[in-house]
């Protein structure tokens, strides 16, 4: 893995215009707004996918919950939406205006102290980044100071994706339950369940994306990205060298956690509600499964990857649902298998090669033609 | 909280939940005993354990229905025959996927978990074409259904003391199999040193298909155990497979006596606490503890102690 020192060197800089090009204008101009807001809701995957080549691929962590970031997420701009949804002239019906219907239903008669902060927008947004980066904070100095790493480390995040999930299922009067929270309207008094709404949202999502992109790009290059790299590959010698190993997986870790949320924050926005079948464990592997797909030494790879497994999800399910499952099962299998390194490691190691010999083959034949048109000149 | 109750209440309510979570104790053994040996002596993260435990249901309950068809005299017994044919069926199919998977993935134990969750899933699938979407029960003869009345006030029901004498029984089996028997050292001088083992003549890769396939039947064992206990379907196996995996890594990967120890905290601390709390606190703050210990112990409660 040679790392380049340029930000993009060629073929990840012809990767990323491909990218702008179909995200901001082929799929917008092609596709009808039920569709866009379709692949808004595959792109909230590639944010986790960018976070997960940034701590899997590149620091050798595999979070087995980032499902449960992705909900926080999510759950933390779904709690300011229906805030705002639930004002008192809203739900003057129920016995306690002013409160989200669920709590209602629950008989819980006054606003949880933790949902109050919510209220205001500058808090949520900053809720949206710091509280899953806290906890992944928490998470990570726990076990990385411990080295507690590889499978344990999996195992130990399922888990806590499997608490999460049966927290949320289980306090039904805070949470909204097995339901998630639903019935969002407004953010910040604009109508988020129009056709133009869906379409602007999905250019803002595309920016975030872009900028998530840069950002893991910066990471990467960075000698930060190196000392990941070492660290997967050699975690002693990084250690000896003088290097705090935790520290750096921590940072992993929290960074993945904060584009995960980013990515659940727009998926409530794009969807217009949140569940904990966002949350627990198998949406969580299925999120590490459209980064293996893709790549998972690669942030473009990553995001092709939550495109496509997605597309063929909705197009296969739709027409042939068993299929669909047996079809999916294969993929896992035979990527793990036979390109351990995703799409992008197929890419790079077969189809780029061909180009580039085909390229130079050209360029060398114009040349000499060049050459022996020169006399004639 | 205990005004309401008297001594005697008090004391058989106790009982009952002890007896409760010695059921639930039997029941994570079972699942975790096929896994202890997979993942703790292989270090193979099988996803598809789930999915094999729902094939042993499947066999059992196939077999229930035959024999009510066909021999309606052997009725009483045919959980046995029913056992022993779901410990064959899914040790097949492990030594299948050992064949076909694991054994490329055997320096990759992150991606055995990706390859095996989507063996899972095409499992799953398959289940819902074959067998169809909803669950199955067996029916129970005679004699297992019913509970036994200990004093006035306690019952313990018999199909549960029937999967606590099963768990016991397996239980030594395997560990005569793995302490005893050549083969069962043969496995963890594989386990211990790789190289080393083969060196010195022993077939790594037999010893890998076996242990594999040995970890897998007692997974349908404990998966035609269930269908005594409750109902399956084809995404059950999907919610066994954290505990499990909680159950084995919490006693210490490697250690047998671990597993089964950490499978009796887990589940005495769960139904005490079911008494107290909702199901589902419970089951949170279960976790929740499990998670904490681990961070302080990450090698789990019964680590072995190997020179790596």
């Amino acid at each position: 893995m040679v790392i380049n020192s340029r930000f993009f060197n060629r073929s990840e800089l012809i990767g990323f215009l491909a990218l702008a090009v179909l995200l901001f204008l082929i799929l917008p101009l092609s596709l009808d707004i039920f569709r866009l807001n379709l692949v808004a809701k595959y792109l909230t995957y590639a944010f986790v996918g960018i976070g997960l080549v940034l701590c899997w691929g590149y620091g050798g962590i595999l979070s087995l919950g980032q499902g449960v970031f992705f909900g926080l997420g999510g759950y933390c701009m779904a709690m300011y939406l229906k805030l705002e949804a639930s004002s008192v002239a809203n739900t003057k019906i129920q016995s306690t205006p002013g409160i989200p219907d669920f709590m209602d239903w629950n008989q819980i008669t006054q606003l949880p102290l933790f949902w109050k902060p919510f209220h205001s927008f500058p808090v949520t947004v900053l809720a949206i980044l710091l509280v899953p980066a806290f906890f992944a904070l928490i998470i990570g100095a726990a076990m990385f100071k411990r080295r507690v790493g590889g499978v344990y480390f999996a195992i130990i995040t399922q888990a806590i994706a499997a608490i999460l999930t049966i927290l949320i299922v289980g306090q039904q009067g805070y949470t909204g339950g097995i339901n998630g929270i639903t019935d969002l309207r407004t953010l910040h008094g604009w109508d988020i369940r129009t056709d133009h709404a869906k379409f602007i949202l999905y250019f803002v999502e595309v920016v975030l994306l872009f900028g998530c992109i840069v950002a893991a790009q910066f990471i990467r290059l960075t000698k930060l990205g190196r000392i990941l790299v070492a660290m997967r590959e050699q975690e002693d010698r990084v250690r000896f060298s003088g290097y705090s190993v935790a520290n750096f997986k921590i940072f992993a870790f929290c960074a993945a956690a904060v584009f995960a949320a980013i990515g659940g924050a727009m998926f409530t926005l794009e969807v217009g509600f949140m569940s904990p079948s966002f949350v627990g464990i198998v949406p969580s592997i299925e999120m590490v499964i459209y980064t293996a797909v893709g790549g998972r030494m690669s942030i473009f790879g990553a995001v092709w990857g939550a495109l496509l497994v997605n597309f063929a999800k909705t197009s296969l399910s739709e027409s042939f649902p068993q299929l669909w499952l047996f079809g999916l099962g294969a993929l896992f299998i035979a990527v793990v298998l036979a390109f351990p390194n995703g799409l992008s490691g197929i890419w790079a190691d077969h189809v780029q090669p061909r180009i580039d010999r085909l390229l130079a083959s050209r360029r060398s034949k114009s040349a000499g033609l060049v050459a022996d048109g020169a006399p004639a000149e | 909280m205990f005004g309401d109750y008297s001594i005697s209440d008090l004391g058989a309510i106790l009982a009952m939940q002890g007896f409760a979570g010695l059921i639930l104790f039997s029941v994570y053994v079972l699942m975790a005993l096929g896994l202890a040996i997979i993942f703790g002596q292989m270090g193979v993260i099988n996803m598809a354990h789930g999915e094999f435990m729902i094939l042993g249901a499947y066999v059992t309950w196939m077999t229930s229905n035959t024999v009510q068809h066909i021999a309606p005299w052997l009725f009483p017994g045919y959980f046995f025959i029913a056992m022993i044919l779901a410990f064959i069926a899914s040790g097949a199919l492990g030594m299948l996927v050992e064949w076909a998977l694991i054994r490329h993935l055997y320096k990759r134990p992150l991606d055995t978990l990706l390859a095996t969750w989507g063996l899972s899933l095409i499992l799953q699938q398959a289940y819902r074409s074959i067998f169809g979407a909803r669950e199955v029960g067996v029916e129970l003869p005679e004699w297992m259904m019913g509970s036994w009345q200990a004093t006035d006030s306690i019952q313990i029901p018999i199909n549960g003391m029937f999967v606590m004498a099963l768990t016991i029984l397996i239980t030594i089996a395997v560990a005569y199999v793995l302490f005893w028997s050549s083969w069962g050292k043969q496995v963890r001088a594989v386990v211990q040193n790789r190289v080393m083992a083969g060196a010195v003549g022993i077939n790594t890769e037999k010893v890998d298909r076996y242990t594999f396939a040995l970890g897998c039947g007692i997974a349908g064992v404990a998966g035609s155990a269930f269908t005594m206990i409750g109902s399956t379907g084809p995404t059950a196996g999907q919610l066994y497979i954290v505990d499990t995996f909680l159950v084995v890594v919490f006693g210490g990967a490697a250690s047998l006596f671990g597993t089964i120890a950490s499978a009796f905290s887990i589940s005495q601390t769960q139904s005490t606490l079911e008494f107290f709390l909702s199901g589902s606190m419970a089951k949170v703050i279960t976790l929740l503890t499990i998670v904490a210990i681990l961070m302080v112990r990450p090698q789990g409660l019964f680590a072995l102690k190997v020179r790596k």
